[in-house]
């Protein structure tokens, strides 16, 4: 049909060849223009698998060039066409044994030589309603919307809770999602993924996170799951871990190593602790080293902690090792210089550290404008600093405050 | 339904500010909530879109293929692939106050906004408590910056302090009627003054409308003013004044607004309340008076422009004194006239 041959080449020309979006292998999924296209497809119905999707694509392709060397183009274009189409997808043309019909219909079209319609040739109403002219992808965009509906790789991975518009903000990644096939590639890293323990509602927010994770060698990820289980952790330590670093399995076994070790050396914890501290906040492994290096100086030379004292909060409160050492500071300046809290009662309850300054502020002010702010464990009425943090606002104000939430709402009126 | 949520998002509220927190810290976190419980809002059915798909016509016995229009789900606009549906708001802050200060500051959203720029031009006073300390004197007259110089206070009493609090009432009232270009020689000016409705309606300096002393006692002392176009590193340099004053020397420990226009301590939110329910119930309560406050300003506005002596410039230039006199009194001979 005259209408596709003299649109395909315009697609072909106005596409750069280079560039990530391929329209040859969107417009593969979907209905293209054309009556004879309509004849071939009676024999093969419309199947929802893109694998045969790519294979119809590929024999259009094919024909469309034929069309274009018995038009105007020229051959060079089209065998431009036939080169650049081998590039990009080779994995199907070792495909063609499994639609022979298609061959030998292809066979008779060489054999027919049939000259192409011009758009000014008048047909019959029927043929007319058959010719399917949906709107043509955009070739390329800055949003995956526009390639969502035709793409059943976007629409699988839509369905498993993976979050698109978070994904294409990063550069690269929507085209390396584009690019992939659910069937190949997809599915065995989520098999992999759910072998490991993760659950069907957690694929998504993994995904989301480190979608980087389908173009992994499948054999690196079993190798290094083989590693953490020779260092003695357990599977669900491993799925935990995993699921809670989504970026874990992406570091090489190398990579690994290191930093473990680096947390063995540091802390200079048993191993048991120190693999204990890894599996409840794994991201000390995939985070950056520099923040945990400094703020254990921090709590030695600055804050005046021993090293046993560090290392006891440390066990309690892995968090503390990444916090932000200015909030680290302001902190403790204000529980030990204004609450006049001592360093042994600050290591029973490390979880000062990681509460919000403006509450204890708030809370502490209140406790001593009320004359209840006494927090030495020797005398009567002691309020542990774990209850002053930690407890909600109803809980405070009734039990330790022994004030209503108005009588608080009203005093932080007067701050 | 997202649209009709925005659509009840207009308006102004006051929120309190504790002290410690810079203003526009607390008007991203008040953006990042109201965002919050909008994207919070269920999303819309999921949308159709109609397909022509090619397949066998059913109940025909030959194998031509026909179009049948078939509604297929769309996820065009899923929340997942779309994001989320509010990214952000528009949102103002009206007199703002420094890190150190607290107290109530006023907010518009939306086309609050513009109400924000009417309650400038109000040019509504603002009540402040001021809690000073005898004894020391410091280069940016707060408690902690650098000392410069230590006195005794015992000679001071609760009645100079009194007396030095109102020579500078005085003293301001007088700068109220002079930044206000009032041609006090009229009828309706002289009763406006009686009345205390004198106020500047274009840029003036600080000026303090009311200061009288709370609490004394040494070196603690307590004031409460109320003033209009200041800052508070203003009222803490009268602070430091007053300490002057008394022959001795005063820092200022605390600064709190406790009244913006026709905002007060109780309409104000607190850190626990900025989230999209509280706020919207603020916005509501406080859309009737805020639209009296500003209709009444702006007859008053009206009133004391028909009272302005001929050589008022406009809003942006000061009073000429010559100019100001010599028509002055001819428009008050005309007016006499007319009056009598």
């Amino acid at each position: 049909m005259a209408l596709s041959a003299q649109q395909i080449p315009r697609w072909l020309n106005s596409i750069k060849l280079n560039s990530l979006i391929t329209a040859a292998q969107l417009r593969s999924h979907y209905g293209r223009p054309g009556q004879t296209l309509l004849h071939r497809l009676s024999a093969q119905p419309q199947v929802s698998s893109d694998s045969g999707f790519l294979q119809w694509g590929l024999k259009t392709f094919r024909t469309s060039s034929k069309w274009n060397s018995s038009s105007q183009c020229t051959k060079s274009s089209g065998q431009e066409i036939d080169s650049a189409q081998s590039t990009m997808l080779p994995s199907v043309s070792e495909q063609p044994q499994k639609t022979p019909n298609f061959d030998s219909e292809l066979s008779l079209e060489d054999l027919d030589d049939v000259p192409p319609l011009s758009p000014l040739q008048p047909i019959s109403e029927q043929e007319a309603v058959r010719i399917i002219a949906d709107p043509p992808l955009p070739p390329d965009s800055f949003t995956l919307r526009d390639y969502v509906d035709h793409s059943e790789t976007l629409q699988k991975l839509v369905l498993l809770g993976v979050d698109l518009s978070k994904i294409e903000k990063h550069p690269g990644a929507a085209n390396l999602l584009l690019r992939l096939d659910f069937e190949k590639d997809i599915n065995q890293v989520l098999l992999f993924l759910k072998d490991l323990g993760i659950e069907d509602s957690q694929l998504g927010a993994f995904l989301t996170k480190n979608y980087a994770i389908f173009s992994e060698d499948l054999e690196n990820l079993k190798t290094r799951v083989a590693y953490l289980q020779s260092k003695s952790f357990s599977k669900s330590d491993i799925t935990q871990m995993v699921r809670k670093a989504p970026f874990l399995l992406s570091f090489s076994v190398e990579r690994l190593d290191n930093r473990l070790g680096f947390f063995q050396k540091e802390l200079e914890l048993n191993v048991k602790k120190t693999r204990d501290l890894v599996v409840r906040l794994p991201r000390l492994l995939t985070g950056s080293l520099e923040p945990v290096k400094e703020n254990m100086k921090v709590y030695r030379l600055e804050l005046g902690f021993k090293h046993n004292e560090i290392q006891h909060m440390i066990t309690q409160i892995p968090k503390m090792l990444t916090a932000n050492k200015r909030k680290l500071t302001e902190t403790f300046d204000f529980v030990h210089n204004v609450m006049s809290i001592p360093h042994h009662i600050i290591v029973r309850f490390p979880q000062v550290f990681n509460a919000r300054l403006f509450k204890v502020k708030e809370r502490h002010l209140f406790l001593a404008y009320l004359g209840r702010a006494q927090y030495d464990p020797a005398k009567a009425n002691y309020i542990s600093l774990d209850k002053l943090v930690s407890v909600p606002d109803e809980i405070f104000c009734e039990e330790i405050a022994k004030a209503s939430v108005q009588d608080f709402e009203k005093f932080l009126k007067t701050l | 339904m997202g649209a009709a949520g925005v659509a009840r998002l207009h308006g102004l509220f006051a929120a309190y500010k504790p002290p410690g927190l810079h203003w526009k810290h607390l008007r991203d976190t008040v953006e990042l909530q109201l965002l919050k419980g909008l994207n919070a809002r269920k999303p819309p059915a999921p949308q159709q879109r109609v397909r022509f798909l090619l397949g066998p016509v059913e109940g025909s016995e030959e194998k031509e293929l026909t179009l049948t229009a078939t509604s297929v789900p769309s996820l065009t606009n899923h929340p997942l692939v779309r994001g989320p549906a509010f990214t952000s708001l528009k949102i103002g802050m009206g007199h703002r106050l420094d890190v150190q200060a607290s107290g109530v500051v006023v907010l518009g959203v939306g086309q609050g906004c513009s109400l924000l720029t009417d309650m400038y031009h109000a040019h509504l006073t603002k009540d402040y408590t001021v809690l000073g300390l005898l004894g020391k004197a410091t280069d940016d007259f707060r408690e902690d910056g650098r000392l410069v110089e230590r006195t005794t206070y015992d000679h001071v009493t609760r009645e100079k302090l009194d007396r030095i609090l109102a020579v500078i009432q005085g003293s301001h009232q007088k700068a109220l009627v002079t930044y206000s270009n009032l041609d006090l020689q009229t009828q309706e000016a002289y009763e406006m003054a009686v009345k205390g409705l004198i106020r500047p309606m274009n840029k003036s300096p600080m000026l303090v409308t009311g200061i009288r002393c709370l609490r004394f006692a040494p070196p603690e002392f307590l004031l409460e003013v109320q003033c209009m176009n200041e800052t508070q590193k203003q009222l803490r340099s009268l602070v430091h004044e007053i300490g002057l004053e008394l022959k001795t020397t005063a820092v200022c420990s605390h600064v709190r607004r406790t009244r913006d226009g026709c905002f007060t301590l109780d309409d104000a939110l607190l850190r626990t309340q900025w989230n999209l329910n509280s706020i919207q119930d603020a916005m509501q309560a406080a859309a009737p008076r805020v639209a009296a406050e500003l209709e009444k300003n702006l007859r008053l506005r009206l009133g004391t422009q028909q009272l302005q002596g001929p050589g008022w410039q406009g809003d942006n230039e000061g009073p000429s004194p010559a100019l100001e006199g010599r028509t002055a009194g001819g428009a008050a001979v005309g007016k006499g006239q007319s009056c009598s």
